[in-house]
C-alpha cells in the first residue's frame, strides 16, 4: 500500500496528490512516469510527477479527472492507500544545454512540465514556459513555474488571464521576436502536433511527451505503440518523449480513442455506485 | 508381466464444449480418488523407470504413484515436492506427451500412464485439505535476491529458502507468477491454484516484493549493495513480436501478450466490474499457431466472438499442444491453414476492418525441420474482422539487459550463462525463458532448481556461507 499524504484541489477537476512511494521518489528523473493501480479491481494508469522528495519518499502528481480511475484517484483522502505503484518508468528527458527552450503545456500538464523545465534551467538553458488554459480558473501552480524559469506566458481561451487564445498562438507570436532552440510540448495531442510543426518551421528541435494508452508500462504488451519516423516504438520504454518532427500524431489521436465507449460505461457505473 | 494391464488410461472428466465456451472455469476437472487409484494401478513400478528420465526435474514418478495406491497422499506430495514445488501447475500445463509419458513403457503397446493427471490429483488432494509442510529451516544469515516471479524465479526461491537463505523475489507486476498469472488463461490454470502454490513457497520464508522493475526501480548493483550475496534473474520472454506489415497499429489489433494480460491479469472479461476494458468485436482473428495463439482464441470464444485462427503452415506443423488444438476446434474455432496476412485495412476512425492475406504452400524443409511456407503469387484475398490478435511469439524481456550493459547476451537477446547458470557478472545467475527463449514451465522450473544449487555452491566457495 502506498499512502496518500496530501490531496488539494487546484481547479475544478484538478487535484494535486502527494503519495508516499519511496522507491519511485528515490530514483525518478524528469520526463519519467509511474504506473498505479488503486485497488484490486482497478486498471493500471500512467501518471507523471510534478515534484519528488527523495529523502522523505514522496511524489506529487497533478491529477486531471477525465474518467473513472482519475476521478477515483482524486477522491482519495489523506491516509487512504493506493494498492500498486511502479516506477520510475520510461526514459528520462535528455537534459543538456540547448540554448533557449520553450516548454508548452495546457492546464494539468504543467505538472509534468515542471520538473523537466527546472532541470533544463539548471543545465544552463534559458527557459520560457507557455501555459494554455480554458480560463483563469484553470491556471495553477504559476508561482512554482515562475521560480524555475525565466518567463511564464499565460494564454486563456476566453482571455480571462494573460493573452486571449490558444497556447500555440502565443508560441507563434513569441517566436516572431525570439530565437528558440527547442520546443518541448506536453499536453493534448493536437497541441503537441501543432507545437512540433511550428518548431520545424522555426528551425527549432521538437520534443513531445506522448500520452499513449498504456497497460503494464514495462514493455511487455505493446498497447502503447506509436509510430515515430515510420517505425513502431513502445511509448513506455522508448519514450514517453520523442522527436516531435517524426511522431505520427494522427495515429496517436486515433489510438487514444480506442476505448471511448468502454470509458463511458465505466464512468457511468462508477457514478451510479457513488 | 503377470498382471493384467488396462490398455486405456482413465478418462479425465471435462466440461462439455457447449457449456465451457460460456465460462472461464477450468475445462479439465481432474480425477476423483477412485479414478486416480484406478489409473495408478496401471503403473508397472518399473525397476528402471524410463518416465523419470523424461521428466526435466526427475520426479520419482513410480514412487509417488505407489503412494497413491497405498492411499498415502501425504507422502506422495512430499516425494513430488522434493523435485518440483509447483505440481498443481505442472500437472495441468506440462506437455507430458513429450516428456515423462512419452517414455513410459506402457506406451509401446498401450496408452502410457497418465502421469500428469496423477500429479495433478496428488497436488489438488493435498491442497484442498490445506496440508502444509512445516519444515523449520535454520537461516544461514545470507540473503539472495530473485528477479522475476515466474516458475524459474519461484523455484529458485523455494530451493534457496530450503537451504537456509533469506530470499526476496522482486517482481515488476502487481501479482506474482509470471506467465502463470498473466498469460495462461483461467480455464487451463485457475489463478487460485497458482496463488496457493505461491502461498506455499512464501511459507518457506520467501518474501515477494511487487512493483519493483529491476533495472529501473533498483539496479543489480544496488541489490548487491542492499546485502544480497547473489542474484537469480528469471525475467522471462515477454516482449511481443509483431508482423511489421502495413496497418499493424490500427485500433483493435492486439499482441497476444496484451490480449491475455488484459483478460487474465486485469480480468477484462469481468468489465465493468473490473476497470480494464478490452475489445472483442463480433469477428476476431488470431494470427499464429502456438500455445499463445490457441489461448487467445479460446479466450475470445468465451467472450462471445466468432474466432478464426490464421496460420501460415498446416495444422500438423502447429507448435501448440495437439490436445489444445482439439479443445479449440471443439469450441468452434475455425482454423485457416496456409494463410499469411500481408496488410491490415481500417476504416476512417482507424479501426481495423479487414485483413488482406495471401495463400501459402509448403516448400523445402528449413533448419527447424519444418517445411517452409512459400507465398502463392496472385492469391490475395481479404477477410472481414473487427479485432485481431497477433500471437507469433515473444522475445526475451530486454529492459534489464539494456540497463545492465555488463550482462552478456546473445544476438537473440537471451542471457549467456555457463553450465552452472552463472552470467558474465560474478554472483548473478539466470534461467528460464530469459536464457532459453520461449520454452516451457517445467524447463523454467528445472533451470531455477539448478541455479539455486549453483548459487549455494558459489556462496560456499566464496566463503560467504
Ligand atoms: C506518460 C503518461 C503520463 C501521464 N501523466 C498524467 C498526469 O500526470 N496526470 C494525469 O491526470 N494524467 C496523466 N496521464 C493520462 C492518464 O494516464 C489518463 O488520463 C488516465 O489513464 C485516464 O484514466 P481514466 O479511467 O480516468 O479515464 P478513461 O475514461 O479511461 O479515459 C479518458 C482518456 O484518457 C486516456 N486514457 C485512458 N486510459 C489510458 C491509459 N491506460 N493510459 C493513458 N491514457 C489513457 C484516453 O485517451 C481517454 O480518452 C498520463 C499519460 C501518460 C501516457
Ligand atoms: C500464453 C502462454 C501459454 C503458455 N502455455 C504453456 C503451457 O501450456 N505449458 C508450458 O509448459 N509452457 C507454456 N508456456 C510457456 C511458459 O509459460 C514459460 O516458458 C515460463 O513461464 C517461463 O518461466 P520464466 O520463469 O522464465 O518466466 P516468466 O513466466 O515469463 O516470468 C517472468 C517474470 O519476471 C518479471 N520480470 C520481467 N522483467 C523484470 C524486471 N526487470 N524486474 C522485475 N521483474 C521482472 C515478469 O513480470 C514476469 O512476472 C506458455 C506461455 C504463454 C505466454
Ligand atoms: S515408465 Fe510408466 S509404467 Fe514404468 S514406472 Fe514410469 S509411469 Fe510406471
Ligand atoms: S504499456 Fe505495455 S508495452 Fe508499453
Amino acid at each position: 500500500m502506498y499512502k496518500v499524504v496530501a490531496n488539494s484541489e487546484l481547479a475544478p477537476g484538478y487535484k494535486l496528490v502527494k503519495i508516499h512511494a519511496p522507491l519511485v521518489a528515490a530514483k525518478i528523473q524528469p520526463g519519467q512516469f509511474f504506473v498505479l493501480r488503486i485497488d484490486e479491481k482497478g486498471e493500471r494508469i500512467p501518471m507523471s510527477i510534478f515534484e519528488f522528495d527523495r529523502k522523505r519518499g514522496y511524489i506529487e502528481t497533478v491529477v486531471h479527472e477525465v474518467g473513472k480511475t482519475t476521478k477515483k484517484l482524486a477522491s482519495l483522502e489523506v491516509g487512504d492507500g493506493i494498492m500498486n505503484i511502479i516506477g520510475p518508468l520510461g526514459k528520462p528527458s535528455e537534459i543538456r544545454r540547448y540554448g533557449h527552450v520553450v516548454c508548452i503545456c495546457r492546464e494539468g500538464t504543467v505538472g509534468a512540465i515542471h520538473p523537466i523545465a527546472r532541470s533544463l534551467k539548471r543545465a544552463g538553458n534559458k527557459v520560457t514556459i507557455i501555459v494554455g488554459a480554458r480560463s483563469k480558473e484553470y491556471v495553477f501552480l504559476l508561482d512554482k513555474l515562475k521560480k524555475i524559469s525565466d518567463e511564464v506566458i499565460v494564454a486563456t481561451d476566453d482571455g480571462s488571464m494573460g493573452r486571449k487564445g490558444y497556447a500555440v498562438s502565443a508560441l507563434r507570436d513569441f517566436l516572431k521576436s525570439n530565437k528558440v532552440d527547442l520546443i518541448l510540448s506536453i499536453g493534448p495531442t493536437l497541441l503537441m502536433k501543432t507545437a512540433s510543426k511550428i518548431a520545424k518551421e522555426h528551425g527549432a528541435k521538437a520534443i513531445s511527451s506522448l500520452g499513449a494508452i498504456m497497460l503494464d508500462g514495462t514493455g511487455m504488451c505493446g498497447a502503447c505503440r506509436v509510430t515515430v519516423g515510420g517505425e513502431t516504438k513502445f511509448a513506455c520504454v522508448h519514450g514517453p518523449e520523442f522527436d516531435g518532427y517524426k511522431v505520427d500524431f494522427d495515429e496517436l489521436k486515433r489510438r487514444q480513442k480506442m476505448y471511448v465507449e468502454e470509458e463511458k460505461i465505466a464512468l457511468k457505473e462508477y457514478e451510479r455506485l457513488l | 508381466m503377470s498382471k493384467k494391464i488396462l490398455p486405456k488410461r482413465v478418462d479425465m472428466p471435462e466440461q462439455r464444449p457447449k457449456e465451457r465456451v460460456k465460462n472461464f472455469e477450468e475445462v479439465a476437472l481432474g480425477y476423483s480418488e477412485t479414478q486416480a487409484l484406478k489409473e495408478a494401478s496401471r503403473c508397472l513400478q518399473c525397476a528402471k523407470p524410463r518416465c523419470v528420465k523424461g521428466c526435466p526435474v526427475r520426479i520419482n514418478i513410480p514412487g509417488f504413484i505407489k503412494c497413491i495406491l497405498n492411499h498415502d497422499f501425504k507422502t506422495a506430495i512430499k516425494i513430488i515436492k522434493k523435485s518440483n514445488y509447483l505440481p498443481a501447475i505442472c500437472g495441468r500445463v506440462c506437455p507430458q506427451e513429450l516428456q515423462c509419458e512419452k517414455n513410459c513403457v506402457l506406451g509401446r503397446k498401450y496408452e502410457p500412464v497418465a502421469i500428469g493427471r496423477l500429479e495433478r490429483f496428488v497436488a489438488d488432494y493435498n491442497r484442498s485439505r490445506e496440508y502444509k509442510v512445516k519444515k523449520k529451516v535454520k537461516l544461514n544469515g545470507k540473503k539472495v535476491a530473485i528477479v522475476g516471479s515466474g516458475p524459474s524465479g519461484l523455484t529458485a526461491a523455494a530451493y534457496l529458502a530450503s537451504y537456509g537463505y533469506k530470499v526476496t523475489i522482486f517482481e515488476a507486476l502487481h501479482e506474482p507468477g509470471g506467465v502463470l498469472v498473466y498469460g495462461i488463461p483461467e480455464f487451463r490454470l485457475p489463478k487460485e491454484i497458482v496463488r496457493k502454490e505461491i502461498e506455499y513457497i512464501k511459507n518457506l520464508g520467501v518474501e515477494i516484493k511487487l512493483d519493483v522493475l529491476v533495472g529501473k526501480t533498483l539496479s543489480l548493483k544496488e541489490l548487491f549493495e542492499m546485502g544480497y550475496s547473489a542474484i537469480f534473474v528469471g525475467t522471462g520472454a515477454g516482449l511481443p513480436k509483431f508482423l511489421n506489415i502495413p496497418g499493424e497499429n490500427l485500433n483493435n489489433i492486439y499482441s497476444g501478450n496484451e490480449f491475455l494480460f488484459r483478460i487474465n491479469l486485469m480480468k477484462s472479461y469481468k468489465f465493468p466490474e473490473y476497470d480494464t476494458p478490452i475489445k472483442i468485436g463480433k469477428k476476431l482473428a488470431v494470427i499464429g499457431g502456438g500455445n499463445v495463439a490457441i489461448d487467445c482464441a479460446r479466450c475470445a470464444v468465451r467472450m462471445g466472438a466468432e474466432v478464426s485462427l490464421i496460420y501460415r503452415r498446416t495444422e500438423k506443423e502447429m507448435p501448440a499442444r495437439s490436445e489444445e488444438i482439439e479443445h479449440a476446434k471443439d469450441e468452434g474455432i475455425k482454423i485457416f491453414e496456409l494463410v499469411s496476412p500481408i496488410k491490415f485495412i481500417g476504416d476512417e476512425k482507424g479501426n481495423v476492418k479487414k485483413i488482406m492475406c495471401v495463400k501459402m504452400k509448403l516448400g523445402e524443409r528449413d533448419i527447424s525441420g519444418r517445411r517452409k511456407p512459400e507465398v502463392i503469387e496472385g492469391s490475395e484475398f481479404t477477410i472481414d474482422i473487427d479485432t485481431v490478435v497477433i500471437a507469433i511469439g515473444q522475445s526475451p524481456n530486454p529492459l534489464l539487459l539494456e540497463t545492465t550493459p555488463e550482462l552478456r547476451v546473445t544476438n537473440a537477446g537471451t542471457i549467456i550463462v555457463d553450465e552452472n547458470g552463472e552470467t558474465s557478472i560474478r554472483g548473478v545467475f539466470a534461467g528460464g525463458d530469459i536464457v532459453t527463449g520461449t520454452a516451457t514451465v517445467i524447463q523454467a522450473i528445472g533451470a531455477g532448481k539448478k541455479a539455486a544449487y549453483a548459487i549455494h555452491q558459489y556462496l560456499r566457495e566464496v566463503g560467504d556461507v
